[in-house]
């Protein structure tokens, strides 16, 4: 990534000039309603068929009952408790510099090795006060400008592209999907949109971290990429810091579409709050993630690494509709002290000759659960479909659970399906051998796990990579002994 | 080097070892035999620092400190080694990568810097070729997919780089064809020296004709019940355990 030096080297410079926001600081009260709907609508400045398409979510969610059958145990939410939209905090309210932040947080940023400047808009304090986040935005805008991929927010692209975000929204999660798809449609808060032009390939990797006002996407983000006829894009989402959040409930929704010989590849790291050692405030997170090879020859492929949240049900998926499509699903999920999991895939074959891959690798600690949960479907018109899946399980201590739950449909003779799975326990015998070499207990298991997510890491960005197995150390701190 | 005094060890309430006693001076090979179920492994993960054990009595003293009440990482930077019987794999974490961090735990627990990479693959590499193994073993998972002959070659080359004080080898000579059993055997000689010592735990005669001990131990039943030299090898080879265990019992 050619241009990630250029960018650090924006943030380094000093503050230059004023960073303008004149946002009003309103939120609504707790409660989900038409009148709430139309309020947000209008605080984005939505056109009508936006209005439209909430409010016919929205009754649509009310018809609806949230899923029960996920391998995760929370107390009811009650969703007229929730505040619906809340304005981002104005700087006034976030600390004014590190040493108004809480020093925990810093010392996990120290142990992640993330830089002094991202350290600080990580942690929330007012990204004016930081860097100057317009320069960085405008040259990352004009780079791409140039390029004619278009990368904004998806509150912006409804007012800026409406004929775009009309044709493919909701276009493969549809509406009635799932409950928290549905909801997600009444009320989502912001989130990105990319629309990569035919032919082009996008000049640089696309993150969530360098888009202005990212830190405020809300609880209900929504997420639209489209790459054009033989276009790639790798987009990153997510940040191996925690991130801190009031919000306990996040029901995010992405959308991929991917034309004729387009590719994408949809990189995410989730280190959100999972709560104290008793699970104790931690996020929930219900997220609905598709992506569909609508064109032939064009590939999809989700790598995730997730370590956060107190509950996650989460199956980033793929609809291999074209011809000799591809699907790739690559997930390391990691779970400590009480988190839950459910987690998984679905590949779902239409296409002649299309093609899916699938490596899961859980870890377990403390007294977690988690799940596998993946679906691999094949339809009669898909002739020569072919899936591979692996799901790997490592438990460390005697405390924690692993589920693999793999459902297939096959209604094609000549696809070809293989499934391997295992569930090892981090080895006594493993353990003893490196420390047996002088190597220290944590610096054993940090080792052996990140072997074990070998086939996963490597997926990932160089950069991102580096910071996931560092992510995965802080992670299972005191998970052994 | 290493004292063992008067130890009983016991696991799950069933006593193993029952009062065994032995001394590793420098310098020295020392050999112990014995029939299946005597305590030989018990005695090496002991010693290795190994946990589900009981120690119930005894000592062990190890360069004049306490070996039991230090931890298992302690005692390999000291210098202690035990090569395994069985050596264990490790998915997805190359060789290179171990024996790198094996070797930097050492120096750093000796205040040496961490090992120029450089000079760290010339290291490798010349010990790599002296124990006829190929480069590309370095990249290899750690004993993943090996034969049983390249485990313990391997075990031989992290001993070759990490130089111990006091190497165990436990059954180091089991599933080893003979041109294996050649290497691994020029490999332990070649680390003979006034400065370490070697214990071997074996089964065959047949191993101690490429590694020539200087003392031989009969282990049964949870006790050292006779000591000599190589040539009671070849007396335990030609008429087996039974009768050194009757003579004990006299």
């Amino acid at each position: 990534m050619a241009n990630q030096e250029e960018m650090e080297q924006l943030v380094r410079r000093e503050y230059k000039q004023g960073f303008v926001t004149d946002i009003e600081s309103d939120t609504v009260l707790p409660g989900l309603n038409e009148e709430v709907i139309r309020f947000i609508s209008a605080k984005k400045e939505e056109p009508q068929w936006m209005l439209d398409w909430r409010l016919a979510a929205f009754e649509q969610w009310k018809q609806m009952e949230e899923p029960q059958w996920a391998h995760v145990h929370y107390p009811a939410i009650d969703f007229q408790a929730i505040s619906y939209y809340s304005a981002p905090k104005s700087s006034d309210d976030k600390p004014k510099s590190l040493d108004e932040v809480d020093p925990k947080l810093l010392e996990t940023y120290e142990k992640l090795g993330i830089p002094l400047h991202e350290r600080a808009a990580l942690a929330g304090v007012a990204m004016d006060m930081v860097f100057d986040s317009v320069s960085v935005t405008t040259t990352f805008k004009e780079k791409l400008g140039e390029a004619g991929v278009i990368f904004c927010s998806i509150s912006e692209a409804i007012r800026e592209y409406p004929d775009l975000v009309r044709q493919y929204l909701g276009s493969v999660v549809p509406v009635t999907d799932n409950f928290y798809a549905a909801l997600n449609c009444a009320v989502f808060s912001d989130g990105s949109f990319v629309y990569v032009p035919k032919g082009v390939k996008c000049p640089m990797e696309l993150s969530t971290y360098f888009r202005i006002n990212a830190a405020n996407t809300g609880q209900f983000e929504r997420t639209l990429i489209i790459c054009a006829e033989g276009a790639q894009v790798s987009y990153l989402e997510g940040c191996t810091a925690p991130m801190r959040d009031e919000n306990q409930l996040h029901a995010a929704v992405v959308e991929l579409v991917a034309l004729e010989d387009a590719n994408i590849k949809y990189s995410t790291v989730q280190n959100w709050y999972p709560g104290d050692e008793e699970g104790k405030g931690g996020i929930y997170n219900f997220v609905t993630k598709r992506g569909e090879c609508r064109g032939d020859n064009s590939k999809i492929s989700w790598t995730q690494v997730e370590t956060g949240s107190a509950v996650t049900w989460k199956y980033p998926s793929c609809v291999l509709k074209g011809k000799n499509s591809v699907g790739e699903f690559y997930s390391v999920a990691v779970t400590n002290n009480m988190q839950q999991a459910d987690t998984g895939t679905k590949m779902i074959h239409i296409g002649e000759g299309s093609r899916s891959t699938i490596i899961s690798k859980g870890i377990s600690a403390g007294r977690s659960d988690q799940s596998y949960r993946g679906l691999v479907k094949v339809l009669p018109s898909a002739k020569g479909a072919r899936n591979f899946t692996q799901c790997d399980s490592l438990l460390i201590g005697d405390q924690c659970g692993a589920h693999t739950f793999p459902y297939q449909e096959i209604a094609n003779s000549t696809a070809q399906i293989e499934h391997e799975a295992t569930t090892s326990k981090i080895g006594e015998d493993q353990l003893f051998y490196c420390r047996q070499r002088g190597i220290a207990e944590e610096d054993a298991v940090n080792m052996i796990v990140n072997g074990f997510c070998k086939d996963v890491f490597k997926e990932l960005p160089m950069e991102f990579a580096v910071e996931a197995e560092a992510l995965l150390s802080v992670s299972l701190e005191g998970a052994v002994g | 080097m290493l004292e063992v005094k008067d130890l009983r060890v016991s696991v799950e309430g069933k006593e193993i070892l029952k009062g065994l006693n032995l001394t590793i001076n420098a310098g020295e090979v020392h050999a112990i035999m014995g029939p299946n179920g005597a305590g030989k492994s018990t005695l090496s993960a002991i010693i290795a620092g190994r946990e589900g054990y009981e120690i119930t009595g005894g000592s062990i003293t190890y360069l004049g400190q306490d070996l039991l009440e230090m931890d298992i990482e302690e005692r390999a930077r000291e210098g202690l080694l035990l090569g395994f019987q069985y050596p264990v794999e490790i998915p997805g974490v190359k060789n290179v990568y171990l024996l790198k961090a094996a070797l930097n735990a050492k120096r750093k627990h000796l205040g040496l810097p961490e090992i120029e990479a450089p000079e760290f693959m010339k290291l490798v590499r010349e010990k790599l070729a002296f124990m006829k193994m190929d480069n590309s073993f370095l990249h290899r998972s750690v004993n993943e997919g090996f034969s049983g002959g390249e485990k313990k070659r391997n075990e031989i080359l992290q001993m070759l780089i990490l130089e111990p004080k006091l190497a165990l080898l436990d059954e180091i000579d089991s599933g080893l064809d003979i041109d294996a059993l050649k290497i691994v055997s020029h490999g332990v000689n070649s680390l003979r020296d006034a400065g370490r010592s070697i214990v071997m735990v074996t089964h065959y005669q047949r191993l101690l004709d490429y590694i020539v001990p200087d003392h031989i131990h009969v282990l049964s039943d949870g006790k050292i019940i006779k000591s000599g030299d190589k040539s009671l090898a070849l007396a335990l080879e030609e008429r087996g355990y039974d009768w050194v265990i009757e003579e004990a019992a006299q």
